[in-house]
């Protein structure tokens, strides 16, 4: 299926998946604050609490624990829900719920209990929201065995990878990034799935290869693009999702350039980005050619300041910058 | 017969079922700590001895397909609701025939085709599992009933708030079953909390709160018949609590003595409710024999149980990777 369609937002595609699979599986119940007759805070629900109601689209009181838990209760009873955390940063509120109860459940249970559960928040900086509204810690939830952990970044992959992970036999949590709500793309009109694991080739390069999730893939494919006038050829990699992870898709790349760059709006440390050096190390040690790179937001609450929140999240200049001081190392000197 | 006469036969041919189960469960735990003084099991167990009548005058109302979610000292409520003592035990072991397959473990015991939800290692989480569970089952219109359990070292959790507002504000068909056995772990509640009614904390949900005592099997079953039919019938939750006391330490290894006087422990034993529900047997004159021949039926229970689960395989080494999804 070709990226092409109607344009529509990354909220609205979110709204479709939503609605084409509440359609068809009746078995679906949308929890959360502000989900229902609000349309939700960023709009990601407009227009479903009309055609289905209150009883699949129950607004909660602001308590995140007890949604959550009351979400995986119902999933593993036999419904499929969707908890809507809202902001990534709330689910903080009903952490023990999801690391504890659903990611643990099927194994618990010897596979006799699934919670087919979508765990759905926004994460990440945007326009000075401060500490408490920027986090950015899927990378928390991809170290949680049990759990899956989808990351769109374009309202073609949003709509593909929720129709997906609505159809998973078991817990996934679905991380938006805010400031894309309303970022528009091409939308296929006829029903098509993204499965898990698959991972996207934003552009094709020979020299280096960039990978990036979320919003960062927009920054990647902005540097690519400054570094192909210079001549440099990057090839984007969005992996879409971290848990499952198309592992050969991306070490496939990484051998073909023999240069890794991680985008990663995560601080450094212990962050999506060290796995991915991590793999390209232990799958792609002979074919490097330079030292893997991340390139990672600082490690440091979010500042409210503009000023500060954009020191500290990664730049597009930032990126074109640390790739010319990588380019300058043309072979990777190993002591034998 | 007449009325009166039939209705006392069946009360008593009722409280020799109950007996029966109690019994199960008592012999069953005293088996359990036997075991794991011998270093035969593995992991930590929460023995639920002195709390029989609680699990048993509960799930006796219930029917197969009602859901039970149960807490971190859970053995009986898995009995009560009809798991079978081997595959209790067999998982307590972590043999594959055990109801989580040897995955779980005590504190992680699912028997779903018993309507068995699970035990649960974190007090408070299962009361909004249990409240979901009862959303699901009011949409799906099948008029089944979901029991959650759990102790008064749960209710100053967030967990017990945010679940039983959710269960009064949509009017589910649930049963929160609080067993008040004074301590959570070592924390007494009257130092825990300033208002020790947990029944009272109904009021602050605008939800029915009763309080019975846990160890009298008899009011614990017409309590639940009551709160259960309710439920079942669409009148929303209720929060019963009852009174009762575990006569064992928080966990295998905890004497006990350290936060309650050994008078306590006794003075509660007077009121044990297998002893009990037996004389009360005795009292509507059944006869003795027949008590002795349950027993025994009973011990022959458990001593099948352990065999059955001390002769099951292990897991195999190699099958650690399934089920993570």
């Amino acid at each position: 299926m070709s990226e092409q369609g109607r344009v529509i937002t990354y909220a609205d595609a979110g709204v479709e998946a939503l609605r084409e699979e509440m359609r068809r599986d009746d078995s679906i119940v949308y929890i959360g604050q502000g989900i229902g007759p609000r349309g939700g805070n960023f709009r990601q629900t407009r227009g479903l609490w009309k055609e289905f109601g209150d009883d699949r689209l129950r607004d909660t009181g602001i308590c995140e624990l007890g949604a959550t838990g009351v979400a995986i209760g119902a999933a593993m009873a036999g419904n499929r829900t969707i908890v809507d955390e809202v902001f990534l940063d709330f689910a903080l509120e009903a952490i023990t719920q999801i690391v504890q109860q659903a990611a643990n459940i099927s194994y618990m249970s010897n596979g006799k209990i699934k919670a087919p559960v979508l765990i759905r928040g926004a994460m990440g900086s945007v326009r000075s929201a401060g500490a408490h509204h920027s986090h950015t810690f899927y990378n928390w939830f991809a170290n949680t065995p049990g759990l899956k952990v989808v990351l769109p970044a374009t309202p073609y992959d949003l709509k593909g990878l929720f129709k997906s992970a609505l159809r998973e036999p078991g817990p996934v949590v679905f991380v938006e990034h805010k400031s894309l709500y309303n970022a528009k793309g091409a939308v296929p009109e006829e029903e098509y799935l993204i499965p898990l694991g698959d991972a996207r080739i934003v552009r094709e390069g020979k020299d280096l290869t960039i990978v990036a999730m979320s919003r960062m893939v927009d920054l990647a494919a902005k540097a690519a693009a400054s570094l192909a006038q210079e001549g440099i050829s990057a090839e984007v990699i969005d992996p879409r999702t971290i848990v499952p992870l198309d592992r050969k898709k991306i070490t496939d790349s990484i051998k073909k350039t023999g240069r890794l760059v991680v985008i990663d709006e995560s601080p450094s440390s212990c962050s999506f980005a060290a796995e991915l050096l991590a793999i390209a190390v232990e799958d792609c040690f002979d074919e490097l050619r330079s030292i893997p790179k991340r390139i990672c937001s600082l490690a440091v609450p979010n500042p409210f300041s503009p000023v500060l929140e954009n020191q500290m999240i990664p730049s597009v200049d930032r990126i074109v910058s640390e790739v010319h001081d990588m380019m300058k190392v043309n072979k990777l000197r190993r002591k034998s | 017969m007449t009325e009166r006469v039939l209705a006392e036969q069946i009360n008593r041919d009722l409280l020799l079922t109950y007996y029966k189960k109690m019994l199960e469960l008592r012999l069953f735990e005293l088996k359990v700590q036997e075991l794991y003084r011998n270093a035969r099991l593995p992991g930590f167990v929460h023995l639920y001895v002195g709390e029989e009548a609680v699990a048993v005058g509960v799930c006796s109302n219930l029917e197969a397909g009602d859901l039970v979610f149960s807490t971190h000292r859970g053995h009986g409520h898995a009995l009560a609701k009809g798991v079978p003592p081997g595959v209790v035990l067999a998982e307590l072991w972590g043999k594959t025939t055990g109801c989580s397959g040897g995955r779980g473990g005590s504190m992680h015991m699912y028997a779903p085709e018993y309507g068995f939800m699970g035990t649960n290692g974190i007090v408070g989480a299962p009361i909004p599992l249990a409240t979901g569970g009862a959303l699901s089952a009011k949409l799906r219109k099948k008029g089944q009933v979901v029991v959650s359990f759990f102790g008064e070292g749960a209710v100053n959790s967030g967990s017990f708030h945010e679940a039983v507002n959710f269960g009064a504000v949509w009017n589910l068909p649930v049963v929160y079953v609080c067993e008040n056995n004074l301590y959570a772990t070592e924390m007494a509640f009257s130092r825990a909390t300033k208002n020790t009614s947990v029944a009272s904390r109904a009021a602050a949900y605008g939800m029915l709160g009763v309080e019975v005592d846990g160890q009298d099997v008899e009011a614990v079953d017409a309590t639940a018949e009551a709160a259960i039919r309710r439920a079942r019938e669409g009148g929303g939750p209720t929060l019963v609590e009852c009174k009762t006391y575990r006569y064992v330490g928080h966990h295998e290894g905890d004497p006990g003595t350290d936060y309650r006087t050994r008078d306590e422990v006794q003075q509660w034993k007077q009121q044990d409710p297998v002893k009990l529900s037996r004389k009360r047997l005795l009292d509507y004159g059944v006869d003795e024999a027949k008590l002795l021949a349950a027993d025994q039926e009973v011990e022959q229970l458990i001593d099948q149980a352990v065999e059955f689960a001390e002769n099951s395989p292990e897991p195999s080494a190699d099958s650690v990777n399934e089920h993570v999804f």
